[in-house]
């Protein structure tokens, strides 16, 4: 498909960097599946939707600060939806987010709470104000917190805010990939789900630039199953640009 | 009784992954011979890490795909581990390899270790390198010859179709000891966002693969096979069975596949199985397919 066109509607400040954009169209999707959003003139870049006609994006690099230029009546390009996404499983479901990892967990619980679900979602950011989406996940089920600034919450990484979870059907886990590669490691495999995030470049499942191994993230994912990730190079090197190997 | 010999690689069918496609990492190419590959050709590597172009670097439209990755690859330097890995498997993989000049594609397939190199003389929208090189048939010759020089592994040279004349072109890979060509590359392409004007494409063109490109495919290589010696290998918008068939009867010796791989990773599987049960109903071998159109 060619891009579709997006006009924004309205732009919530969510957290410093952390901004909502609300589109006049609605994607049909399932949480965890992704769009290209192009910037015209600037770059195509792989975004989660926060709610199904919007995204919430981080500045991070020279695509999102082009987005953080855009405002209301501006619009953008938009691919998708691509990959595959949470599989939404019943009884008791850990959301672990951290940062703005809660992006496709917030629709996910919503949905999941929606078909019947106990929901627990541990959230993590360095300091309160960044902590993304909570009244939302608060309205659907109970929420732990920790900062790396104990502003609130536990004072330390969402990871330790695990240890205290024992009962629980299925964890869907998004955040940098050095935290989620803790929670696979502390987690039965076969019962968690991670969103991973690449460098994309098709978003077609056919140019290979965002291969974990001989599996695409793009098309096989952005959601694997723990136990397809456990024997993968997740959490110990991604590729850039380049395909060259880059520690994580 | 689907397998062959193709410059003096065995190959257990004659069903390649196409340069470009999942080719970045050893366990991308594995994944193809998983999915039934008789070969696998790389990512293009060039001398020096590159990023490539900005995106949108693919897009899909009406009959085909769009693309300009703009040749991203972590060098030579960085990638015979990717090669090792995938040699695991035990089919052939072939380094596609791209440069300015004779100079860095000897450089490269003088210390890269692969079954063969495909050199990509023929990406349309590189500057200073695939197509403007491979349009000209004495830089093809010359760099043929010196790859040749440089390595004893078979040399394949992707043709570019953007040219006015394709044989010319595989007339001087063959004059300077290619052991086979393959063709085409993609079809020089551009699509515009009727929204804003702008051109898709981060690099604004690109070139165009899939369904589309099949018919200017087979008649390329029905052309190259009237005037080549070597071996031609077929290229562009496969994606099934027949397209395979239709292909060699033009004169290929062997097909790639790649866009098509896309929706189904284990097309190749999926074509070997059907080719044989065709081949079985027709009471006919894979020699009798090659360049059968020609004896019509």
């Amino acid at each position: 498909m060619r891009p579709v066109n997006a006009v924004i509607t309205k732009v919530v400040e969510e957290a410093p960097n952390i901004r909502t954009f609300f589109f006049d169209t609605s994607f049909k999707l399932i949480p965890g599946q992704f769009v290209m959003v192009w910037i015209r003139g600037i770059d195509e870049v792989p975004m989660a939707f926060s709610y199904d006609n919007a995204i919430t994006v981080q500045k991070v690099g020279p695509a999102t600060s082009a987005l953080f230029e855009l405002d209301e009546c501006d619009s953008i390009g938009i691919r998708g939806p691509f990959g595959k996404g949470f599989d939404i499983k019943t009884g008791h479901l850990i959301l672990v987010a951290g940062g703005v990892g809660a992006a496709p967990l917030a629709p996910l619980a919503e949905n999941a709470a929606m078909s019947g679900a106990k929901i627990t979602a541990l959230l993590g950011a360095k300091t309160k104000d960044e902590l993304l989406f909570r009244e939302r996940f608060e309205a659907v089920g109970e929420v732990r917190i920790a900062t790396d600034d104990g502003s609130e919450g536990k004072q330390g990484y969402v990871t330790q805010l695990l240890e205290d979870e024992k009962n629980y059907d299925q964890i869907y886990c998004c955040g940098p990939e050095i935290m989620m590669k803790k929670v696979l490691d502390k987690v039965t495999p076969s019962k968690s789900q991670f969103s991973l995030h690449r460098y994309i470049k098709c978003g077609l499942g056919i140019c290979g630039a965002c291969c974990v191994d001989g599996l695409r993230v793009c098309k096989d994912g952005p959601v694997f199953s723990g136990d397809v990730l456990k024997k993968t190079e997740f959490g110990v090197y991604r590729r850039n640009e380049c395909g060259e190997r880059v520690k994580i | 009784m689907l397998s062959l010999s193709l410059t003096g690689l065995k190959l257990k069918n004659p069903l390649i992954l196409a340069a470009g496609i999942m080719g970045t990492t050893g366990g991308s190419l594995k994944r193809a011979t998983e999915g039934g590959a008789g070969g696998v050709v790389t990512k293009s590597i060039g001398v020096e890490p590159k990023s490539g172009h900005s995106n949108p670097s693919m897009v899909e439209v009406d009959c085909g795909y769009m693309n300009a990755m703009g040749l991203p690859n972590p060098s030579y330097k960085n990638f015979q581990k990717e090669i090792d890995l995938a040699r695991e498997c035990g089919v052939p993989v072939i380094a596609s390899i791209f440069g300015a000049n004779a100079d860095e594609f000897s450089e490269i397939a003088g210390t890269l270790h692969a079954d063969a190199f495909e050199l990509n003389v023929s990406c349309p929208h590189a500057c200073g390198y695939g197509a403007q090189v491979g349009s000209d048939p004495a830089l093809v010759e010359e760099i043929t010859k010196s790859v040749k020089s440089a390595t004893t592994a078979p040399v394949w040279v992707k043709l570019t179709p953007n040219v006015t004349d394709i044989k010319s072109i595989g007339l001087a890979a063959q004059r300077g000891g290619a052991d086979a060509v393959v063709a085409i590359n993609t079809v020089r392409a551009m699509a515009i966002d009727i929204e804003s004007g702008y051109p898709i494409l981060g690099n604004k063109f690109g070139g165009l693969s899939g369904k589309a490109i099949k018919p200017i495919a087979i008649k390329c290589v029905y052309d190259l096979y009237e005037a080549l010696q070597i071996p031609v290998i077929g290229v562009g918008g496969i994606s099934d069975w027949k397209d395979a068939v239709e292909f060699m009867m033009a004169g290929a010796r062997a097909v790639q596949i790649g866009s098509a791989v896309g929706n189904n990773i284990n097309i190749f599987n999926d074509i070997s199985s059907c080719m044989e049960a065709f081949l079985e109903d027709k009471v006919w071998t894979l020699d009798d397919l090659y360049g059968m159109a020609h004896k019509k």
